[in-house]
């Protein structure tokens, strides 16, 4: 019943169809200006702002630079407070971890806590693959779920739903998977999130085990940490016997004094408030208080690839906010679908080609879905150089086609440029060819030359080509001398 | 569950060992000899040298998140805490919850180990918390014998929380620097909500619904 996002083309042509879903875009640029203002309201309240953005940066920043050390030392701490750790390479091995742990105690259906690593590594469906139901709790995910639908923003999954479209899901969904909705159900949010609570309690109260993710790892205190609203997190992580939680390595913060940035940095940045309502801590198993068996899965996936490029390794600061995408001018207009990830907007365009490498089409189209225009950079809480590392994959991703068997027209277009700007003479016969192309036109009257044919097209659907000028600037200078004779 | 099976051994040597590989361009040796980062100070509230400028902040900023917050002095707790609580409510309560705490509730249910199912048919719950955090209207409960299991203060529907008013710290780095990590925490910052139906805030998803605070000022203004 759940969708994927494996197939899915390549940024520009998903990026046109989503630009004609007129609902989807007028949801886009209302849920994006309401978070833009808030975000922009309480970040104007804290003086040492930028003093603040550059802590939070220096502290990812001296987690990554040894990373080995970090990981090493937030193994110990778990282990010595009764958690048990485990490593997984890839999506694959922590699924298997995941799997291996319900069957061995006859679990049959988990509940979750919002967490992106477990949409990355596709954990619904390889739970659901092996018999295992694995129920999303935190109301938008919900909705995602109910609607076989895919998540479109980091923080807000749904945002491309409206409430109608959300009562409708619940009328229809909710009964074939537990308590269904009730029959006078409104379309009133207050009356929608009442639904919820009542479909998932239930659930809560009889699953065995959770999964979540986590937001931070402490590595002095082997302390994890969840960001949330509902408490959905909080019923996940106290009431079930067991709690599985995925953790990409890049989480860690080295110490608990350097949690304090970070802290103050996402709630401001996310949901553009002073504290989101429930930040919840735990260290291993707390005798007598909760979940009695404690899991932590440390997932590489990709991340020691990014971390192994000097430009890009800034984007595993990463904190998940989604403030850049609010104020992205491309994500404002297209959404998240079009990026073809759970990771969307600016910090997807460079996440996923980081972690995946270039070479596959889709991914390759990212690091070209912004104008660098800065702003992701602006928003940013841990002070990614979004712009900067989408120039760095642009190059990548350009000497990745390089042995192509059958280059691509800009590849051609600038081997054309070279020959011709190789030699004087040749650049003056081109010149020559393009200034009698340019008196002919205006000739008839044209100063743009339209839509290109074949792979030019691409190019001016949305850009005017002057026609070329009619005299040169070389035979300019030779005519008036560089501007001393009329 | 402490012996390490083959794969697992080798994924571990194998991240560890593609990270080395990645950090090849930075020097080793100074990066380890780095100090914990020691972030800007928090915010210092108006008044916020003077204790009851503090409580009037904090009062101010729990309240913002639609929570009901109310002072009382320390011969008011009692009856501050019965009013707080709606007729026949029944009540679970902490192990370590104060007498005169206890004095406020008609109908108390201590918690001895409760399932959840048993939570659930409950309406309130009364605990106190660790500390207060003016800035960010915030209070952290560490879960101590004065605020019990993690699970009485999220399952039922209405949480009343009382804090003294030398509990209450300026910003978020005041509150790291006293809170232990290997206890585990509960940041609550007004009651449970969502902003996930077109970023329209609900006040009350899956946590209490209502969340009553009294702080316990000796010296309310």
């Amino acid at each position: 019943m759940s969708a994927t996002f494996v197939g899915m083309p390549a940024f520009p042509s998903a990026a046109r169809t989503a630009l004609g879903n007129t609902q989807l875009r007028h949801n886009l640029a209302h849920a994006t200006g309401v978070i833009r203002a808030k975000r922009a309201a309480v970040v104007g309240e804290v003086e040492n702002w930028e003093e603040l953005r550059l802590a939070g940066a220096a502290v990812k920043e001296r987690a990554l630079r040894s990373l080995d050390a970090h990981l090493v030392q937030l193994e110990e701490s778990l282990t010595a407070r009764g958690a048990v750790v485990h490593w997984a390479r890839d999506a694959a091995e922590a699924n298997r971890i995941v799997v291996d742990l319900a069957r061995a105690r006859e679990i049959d259906e988990v509940v979750k806590v919002k967490s992106m690593v477990t949409q990355e590594i596709g954990l619904n469906e390889a739970l659901e693959a092996s018999g295992i139901a694995a129920w999303e709790t935190d109301l938008a995910e919900l909705i995602v779920q109910l609607g076989g639908d895919l998540p479109s923003h980091i923080l807000v999954p749904a945002i491309h739903r409206n409430r109608a479209e959300i009562r409708e899901i619940f009328t229809r969904r909710m009964g074939e998977v537990g308590r269904p909705a009730p029959d006078d159900l409104t379309d009133e949010p207050a009356v929608l999130a009442g639904a919820a609570r009542e479909h998932l309690r239930e659930k809560f109260l009889r699953a065995r085990m959770a999964v979540s993710g986590a937001n931070f790892a402490v590595a002095d205190s082997g302390t994890l940490v969840v960001v949330e609203s509902e408490g959905n997190g909080r019923m996940c992580l106290t009431l079930p016997e067991v709690l599985v939680s995925i953790v990409g390595i890049e989480k860690v913060v080295p110490t608990w004094a350097e949690l304090d940035p970070l802290l103050r940095l996402l709630p401001r940045s996310s949901t553009g408030e002073r504290m989101n309502p429930y930040t919840s801590t735990w260290t291993g198993v707390v005798p007598d208080d909760g979940p009695q068996e404690v899991h932590v899965v440390l997932l590489d996936n990709g991340r020691t690839r990014a971390l192994g490029d000097p430009t890009g390794r800034q984007a595993l600061r990463c904190i998940r906010c989604s403030a850049c995408l609010n104020v992205c001018p491309v994500y404002e207009r297209t959404g998240g679908h079009a990026y073809g990830s759970v990771y969307p907007g600016p910090i997807g365009a460079i996440l996923n080609p980081l972690l995946r490498g270039t070479g596959d089409p889709q991914t390759d189209s990212l690091p070209y879905a912004s104008t660098l225009c800065g702003a992701c950079f602006e928003a940013c809480p841990v002070r990614i150089d979004i712009p900067e590392v989408l120039v760095h994959l642009r190059a990548e991703v350009v000497d990745a086609h390089r042995a192509d068997r059958l280059p691509k027209p800009e590849a051609l277009a600038f081997r054309g440029a070279a020959w011709a700007f190789g030699h004087a003479q040749r650049l003056d016969r081109t010149e020559w060819l393009s200034s009698l192309a340019g008196r002919l036109l205006r000739r008839r009257g044209r100063t743009s030359l339209g839509r290109l044919p074949g792979p030019g097209a691409a190019w001016t659907d949305a850009r005017d080509l002057p026609a070329p000028p009619t005299e040169t600037f070389r035979a300019w200078w030779r005519r008036t001398d560089g501007g001393e004779r009329p | 569950m402490s012996a390490r099976t083959g794969a697992q051994t080798s994924a571990r040597a194998e991240i560890l060992g593609r990270i080395r590989t990645a950090l090849l361009d930075v020097d080793r040796d100074a990066e380890s000899a780095t100090a914990p980062i020691v972030a800007p100070p928090g915010a210092r509230p108006p008044g916020a040298d003077h204790p009851d400028g503090l409580v009037a902040h904090f009062a101010e900023r729990v309240a913002d998140y639609r929570a009901t917050v109310v002072r009382c002095p320390p011969d008011g707790l009692t009856a501050a805490i019965a009013a707080a609580l709606p007729a026949g409510a029944r009540v679970v309560v902490p192990p370590g919850l104060p007498d005169d705490h206890l004095a406020g509730i008609p109908t108390p249910v201590p918690d001895s180990g409760l399932a959840a199912s048993e939570l659930d048919a409950l309406d309130a719950v009364v605990t106190r918390c660790r500390l207060g955090i003016a800035e960010t209207g915030t209070i952290v409960l560490d879960h101590t014998p004065d605020q019990g299991r993690r699970a009485i203060a999220l399952v039922p529907d209405h949480h009343v929380c009382i804090v003294h008013a030398d509990q209450i710290v300026p910003d978020v780095p005041d509150a790291i620097a006293r809170l232990d990590p290997h206890r585990p925490l509960t940041w609550i910052s007004g009651p449970s909500a969502t902003s996930d139906i077109e970023l329209d805030r609900v006040e009350g998803v899956h946590g209490p619904r209502r969340l009553h605070v009294i702080v316990v000022d000796p010296d309310p203004a």
